[in-house]
C-alpha cells in the first residue's frame, strides 16, 4: 500500500464528487481525507478537490485512468511509500554502542527506516534516552523492523519502550 | 457467620477493625498472628485484641499456633491474610488446604498459594463443596474477580491490560510530573511507606507479574506460572525518557498485559497517550478488559491499603454467606 495525495479537478454538477471518488474503492483503495475548497473556485463550473488515499501501489495508474473516464482531471499526484509510523523510546548507552549501526539495521531493510531521532545525554557514563520514529511500508514490515530493533537492543543492553496502543 | 482470621498485620487489623465497627453479622471465633493464637467459639473481643496488638504485644496465647486455630476453632470461613511467600506459598498453602479439607470456605489476600497452586486449590475446594475466594490478591479494592466471574457472564474476555503495582505507578507519576530521577522518586515512595526497604519485588515488575498470573488463570484457566511472564521493570527508566514521551503528549507506565490468542503474558514499561484511561496517578491501580460484547471496560481504584484490602476480603466473606444458606 502507498499513501497518495491527489489534486483533482471536476465539473461542479450534482453527484460529480461521488462519481469521482467511486474508482478509489473500485481499485482497492481507502479514502483518508477529502478536502473540498469551494471558495477557491478559479473557473466557473469547475471545482478543485484534494484527496488523500491509501491504495495498492500497482493500481495507481488504473485509478487515474478510471477517474479520467468519469470526467475528472488528475492535476497532481504525490506518493509516500512509508506510511506506517511508530514512535519508540530507547534507554541505554545508545551512542557508545554504535548508534549508526543500530539505525543501519533498520535502514538497510528496504522496507523500513528511522525517520526521526532525538537523543538526550544527561552526563558522561550515564545512560542516555532517545525518541525514535520508525516508518515502514506496512504493518507487517513494521513488526519485522521492530523485531530487528529488539534483537539489536538486547545485544547492546538498550531498553526499548514501545507504545501500548499499536500493540493492543 | 463465624470467621477464623490468620494474620494480624495491616490487612488483618483492617478486617478486624471493620468487623468491630460495622458488625456485618461476622463473628471472629479464631485468630492468629505470627506468634500467638486465640480460639473462642462465642466470639473474640476484637477491641481488646487490637489494643494489645497496637501496643506491640502478641494478640493471644503464645502456646496456640495458626494451625491450632485452623484445626480446632469453630468457623465457617478461614480468612488467610498472612504475608506472601512467592517461592513456596507456605505456610498459607497448608492453612488453606487444611481448612478446605475440613469442608470450610477460604478467603485470602495471599498471592503466593493462589499464583502457585490455583488449579490444585480450586479443585480441592470443589471436591469438598466449598468456596475459595481471592479477590484481595489483585488490584486491592477493585472487585475485578467479581466482575470477571459475575458481571461479565456470557462475554469472552479477549485481552487484559492493567496497572497493578501502586509503588511503580507512584514512582513513574512523580518522575513524569516533577522531573525527579528514579532514585529520588523511589526515596520518596519509601518515605511515604509505599516502597519496602528492598523494593526489587515491586520495581523489577515481579509483583504485577504475579497478579497477572492470578488474573490470567482466573479468566482463562490457563494454568500459567510466573516463569511464563516476560518481565521488564521500571528501574532503568530515566527522567529524560519521560520528558521525550511528554513531547508527544504521552507518558510511560508499567503495564501488565495478557492476550491469550497471541500467547502473550508481559509486564513492561510502555508509552501511553496522557489521555489513555489506564494513565492513573499516584498509587492507583487500573484494569482494562477487552470483551466481545461489552467492548472495552476500565476499572480504577486503590490498589493497596489496610481498609481497601479489607473491603475485598469482607466482600468475599459476605458473598459466600449469600451463596451458601447453611452458614449463619
Amino acid at each position: 500500500m502507498v499513501q497518495v495525495s491527489m489534486k483533482l479537478e471536476m465539473k461542479d454538477t450534482p453527484g460529480q464528487l461521488v462519481r469521482a471518488l467511486k474508482p478509489i474503492s473500485d481499485t482497492g483503495g481507502n479514502i483518508i481525507a477529502v478536502i473540498h475548497q469551494r471558495e477557491s473556485l478559479t473557473r466557473a463550473e469547475v471545482i478543485d478537490v484534494q484527496v488523500v488515499i491509501e491504495l495498492p501501489e500497482k493500481r495507481l495508474e488504473e485509478l487515474v485512468a478510471r477517474m479520467n473516464e468519469q470526467g475528472v482531471t488528475v492535476q497532481r499526484i504525490g506518493t509516500e511509500r512509508l506510511i506506517h509510523k511508530k514512535s519508540l523510546i530507547l534507554i541505554g548507552h545508545i551512542m557508545h554502542t554504535d548508534l549508526t549501526d543500530t539505525v543501519d539495521h533498520i535502514d538497510t531493510t528496504g522496507y523500513a527506516e528511522v525517520s526521526e531521532l532525538e537523543l538526550i545525554m544527561p552526563a558522561i557514563a550515564e545512560p542516555s534516552s532517545a525518541r525514535m520514529m520508525i516508518k515502514a511500508t506496512n504493518a507487517e514490515a513494521m513488526n519485522k523492523a521492530l523485531e530487528i530493533l529488539r534483537q539489536v537492543a538486547r545485544k547492546k543492553d538498550i531498553l526499548v519502550i514501545e507504545s501500548l496502543e499499536e500493540n493492543g | 457467620m463465624k470467621v477464623a482470621l490468620l494474620g494480624l498485620g495491616s490487612v488483618g487489623q483492617g478486617i478486624a477493625s471493620m468487623v468491630l465497627k460495622k458488625g456485618l453479622g461476622i463473628t471472629i471465633t479464631g485468630l492468629a498472628d505470627s506468634k500467638s493464637g486465640i480460639i473462642d467459639a462465642k466470639g473474640i473481643n476484637i477491641e481488646e485484641i487490637l489494643v494489645r496488638k497496637r501496643g506491640g504485644n502478641p494478640a493471644g496465647d503464645t502456646s496456640v499456633s495458626a494451625m491450632d486455630v485452623v484445626q480446632n476453632a469453630d468457623y465457617d470461613v478461614l480468612v488467610e491474610v498472612t504475608p506472601t511467600n512467592i517461592s513456596t506459598g507456605e505456610p498459607a498453602r497448608t492453612h488453606i488446604t487444611s481448612a478446605l479439607r475440613k469442608g470450610r470456605h477460604v478467603v485470602t489476600s495471599n498471592k503466593g498459594p493462589i499464583a502457585l497452586h490455583h488449579r490444585e486449590l480450586l479443585t480441592l475446594a470443589d471436591t469438598h463443596h466449598v468456596s475459595l475466594r481471592y479477590e484481595a490478591t489483585v488490584c486491592g479494592a477493585i472487585p475485578i474477580i467479581h466482575i470477571l466471574e459475575h458481571g461479565l457472564l456470557g462475554n469472552q474476555v479477549k485481552a487484559l491490560h492493567g496497572i497493578m503495582n501502586g509503588t511503580c505507578n507512584f514512582i513513574l507519576t512523580r518522575m513524569s510530573e516533577e522531573g525527579l530521577s528514579y532514585e529520588q522518586a523511589l526515596a520518596e515512595a519509601r518515605e511515604m511507606g509505599y516502597a519496602e526497604a528492598d523494593p526489587s519485588y515491586d520495581v523489577k515488575g515481579i509483583d504485577p507479574a504475579i497478579k497477572l498470573v492470578i488474573l490470567a488463570n482466573a479468566i482463562w484457566n490457563l494454568g500459567v506460572t510466573l516463569h511464563e511472564v516476560e518481565i521488564t521493570g521500571i528501574d532503568q527508566i530515566t527522567p529524560e525518557a519521560l520528558r521525550l514521551a511528554g513531547e508527544d503528549d504521552a507518558t510511560i507506565r508499567l503495564i501488565a498485559e495478557a492476550i491469550p490468542a497471541r500467547q502473550l503474558l508481559r509486564v513492561s514499561p510502555r508509552i501511553l497517550p496522557r489521555s489513555h484511561p489506564l494513565v492513573v496517578k499516584g498509587t492507583l491501580n487500573a484494569v482494562t478488559l477487552e470483551t466481545d460484547m461489552a467492548g472495552s471496560l476500565t476499572f480504577i481504584g486503590k490498589g493497596a491499603g489496610s481498609i481497601e484490602t479489607a473491603s475485598a476480603i469482607i466482600g468475599d466473606i459476605l458473598f459466600i454467606r449469600e451463596q451458601y444458606d447453611g452458614c449463619s
